[in-house]
């Protein structure tokens, strides 16, 4: 039988690591095979199962973008078995990935329009891939505004990045941490991301909103957009739920009669409608 | 379909050379009052006077714990070995009830709707069922309310009906069934125009799919749930008896440099099914997790893979410690 076995991962040398914030880690995972790597191909918005062989795998997005070739990069926070299986190892060692698997963020319909890029924590990461989308196809866009907020300045990820999106002039990058969580020489916002949004968040017209985070704060903030004017179909989301296949068999991750791991995880408000909130 | 008749003499024939033929044989054994399906050499110790088997059939295609792969570590490498499909033995299930067969369908609808999945369908090749008509039932049995029937032939690749002079009323269906007569066709005789629904249980149906199905689409926030599922313990044995359940882990196992991914049997009952690591659970409380089982078989499936995940073998019912029946709980959702 040809069939491939789906749970078969690809391996991948960790080619880079990069200290985010306390617990959280960027890896740069290169393909160990070369046909492999040259036949992989993903879009904005997908994810993968990394496996940290001896303890399992976990289900992350894919954190750069699609634009970048040659490598995958995942942000993780230091939590579970599988999470500290891989914090434990080092630049050259071995994990796994499959992948990539869901559905992707429709960057071809947002042509000419105006982005609004709101994220919060450790959830900057699938907001990142399609950021640098954006950005290394600069043209195709209006206005690109990104608001990124965390507990504090210390648990902002990608602060490089957040400074060189901060410089450019074809971005407005404007950050905040919870109130309590700033330093004294803080210069970005105080307040949570919801607050924060609709003081600064761009006029609706013409503009896609895509949020990211935890759930309370995707519950939050989906009101200060509705008030902003902005229609459900203006509204993109990605959720995450447990999962264990990632390709619609293991039966968990599914919200109402869809599955976050095949319908998703990128999501409209407007589809959102028909799916039970309690279930992500 | 070809139909034939069989002796009681010529099933003990065939049997044996079934045996003889090197395949493996699963049938229902009695021990110590537990029926459940075996491997056995011999007619003599397949069970006679039962219901129906503690455990469905499952397994057999889907194995309670089964390697997706090994791999083995050396000095940062990794190197992996894939399941092989060429390991899986020939295998007969024999004296099947036709609720066993009909998961089947069900079965393999969540494994390959979205993308094959080689091991399931690497079991599902290599075996063979022969089903018999149920010629009894007990209050728990409910198939001809979920499209089946006593005599259901669906997921069966040969079926037989006893016949009162111990003989049996043999349908031939599938290529793989005329494979398994082709090892003794001498003993399959030309029918003897035995009527088979005759010999079949009368079992009235209890409610229409259609209606249940109806109903459901509106019941997510129905009061229902937590009223049928107060006394849930969430101890999962409705998901493990079941015929069609198909949810599962991924677990590690690990010994040195040597590790095995496996993926085990598992049940939305339990709470830590969907726990997140951060804490959050979507479905924190027994009765979403009970709505989850109710609107998976009965809503989700039959709406997106046109099939009801439910073959009315009334195992749950049977298991449950808390005396949960699902047959009445479908009939009250039913008449709400």
């Amino acid at each position: 039988m040809s069939e491939k076995n789906t749970y078969l991962p690809y391996l991948m040398t960790i080619d880079k690591v990069i200290k985010e914030a306390p617990g959280v880690k960027t890896y740069r995972l290169k393909f160990q095979d070369e046909s492999e790597a040259a036949a992989f191909d993903f879009q904005a918005g997908q994810f993968g199962e990394y496996s940290a062989f001896g303890e399992g795998e976990s289900t992350f997005c894919i954190a750069s973008s699609p634009t970048r070739k040659g490598y995958i990069e995942c942000t993780f926070r230091d939590t579970g078995r599988v999470t500290s299986g891989m914090a434990s190892l080092e630049e050259g060692s071995t994990m796994g990935f499959r992948g990539p698997y869901g559905n992707v963020f429709p960057l071809d319909e947002w042509k000419g329009k105006n982005l609004v890029f709101i994220a919060g924590g450790i959830a900057l990461p699938p907001m990142r891939c399609v950021i640098w989308n954006a950005l290394d196809l600069r043209e195709n866009f209006k206005d690109i505004t990104i608001i990124y907020g965390a507990k504090s300045v210390n648990d902002l990820v990608y602060k490089e990045e957040l400074k060189e999106w901060a410089d450019r002039p074809d971005v407005r990058m404007v950050t905040t941490v919870d109130p309590g969580g700033q330093t004294a020489d803080w210069t970005g916002e105080v307040g949570f991301v919801p607050t924060i949004v609709e003081t600064v968040a761009p006029s609706a017209e013409n503009t896609i909103a895509i949020v990211c985070g935890p759930p309370i704060m995707i519950k939050f903030t989906f009101p200060v957009l509705e008030k902003l004017g902005f229609t459900d179909s203006q509204v993109y989301t990605t959720l995450e739920n447990r999962m264990k296949c990632g390709v619609g068999k293991c039966g968990r991750c599914n919200v109402g009669k869809l599955y976050i791991c095949k319908d998703g995880p990128v999501f409209s408000k407007a589809e959102l409608n028909f799916i039970p909130a309690e279930e992500y | 379909m070809e139909t034939k008749y069989i002796s009681q003499g010529g099933m003990a024939q065939w049997f044996e050379s079934i045996i003889a033929s090197g395949k493996r044989v699963y049938a229902p054994v009695n021990s110590r009052g537990q029926v459940d399906f075996k491997l056995v050499k011999n007619l003599s110790e397949v069970a006679d006077d039962y219901i129906q088997t503690t455990q469905s059939i499952k397994a057999s295609v889907y194995p309670k714990a089964e390697v997706l792969f090994t791999y083995e570590k050396d000095h940062g490498k990794v190197n992996l070995s894939d399941f092989d499909p060429e390991t899986i033995p020939e295998t007969v299930l024999w004296k099947v009830h036709p609720c066993d067969a009909a998961g089947f369908k069900p079965l393999s609808a969540i494994f390959n709707w979205d993308s094959a999945d080689k091991l399931h369908n690497a079991h599902l090749v290599k075996t063979s069922v022969i089903s018999f008509s149920c010629a009894k039932a007990d209050q728990s049995c409910f198939c001809t309310s979920v499209n089946g029937s006593p005599g259901n032939t669906a997921g069966s690749d040969i079926q037989l009906t006893v016949l009162p002079d111990g003989g049996a009323i043999a349908e031939i269906l599938t290529p793989k069934g005329e494979a398994l007569v082709a090892l003794l066709p001498p003993v399959f005789e030309a029918e003897r125009g035995d009527k088979k629904e005759q010999y079949l249980v009368d079992l009235p149906a209890r409610f229409s799919l259609e209606e249940v199905n109806a109903k459901l689409n509106k019941a997510f926030n129905s009061t229902v749930w937590k009223e049928q599922s107060e006394r849930c313990i969430g101890c999962g044995a409705c998901a493990f008896v079941c015929p069609t359940c198909a949810c599962f882990d991924i677990q590690e196992d690990v010994h040195g440099s040597k590790g095995r991914r496996i993926r085990c049997w598992d049940a939305c009952g339990f709470a830590l099914f969907t726990l997140h690591t951060s804490g959050h659970n979507p479905r924190e409380h027994q009765s979403q997790r009970w709505r989850q089982r109710i609107l998976h078989k009965f809503s989700y499936m039959p709406d997106r893979l046109s099939v009801v995940g439910c073959t009315g073998c009334g195992r749950c019912s049977r298991a449950c410690p808390v005396d949960m029946n699902i047959l009445e709980h479908i009939t009250s959702i039913a008449k709400q």
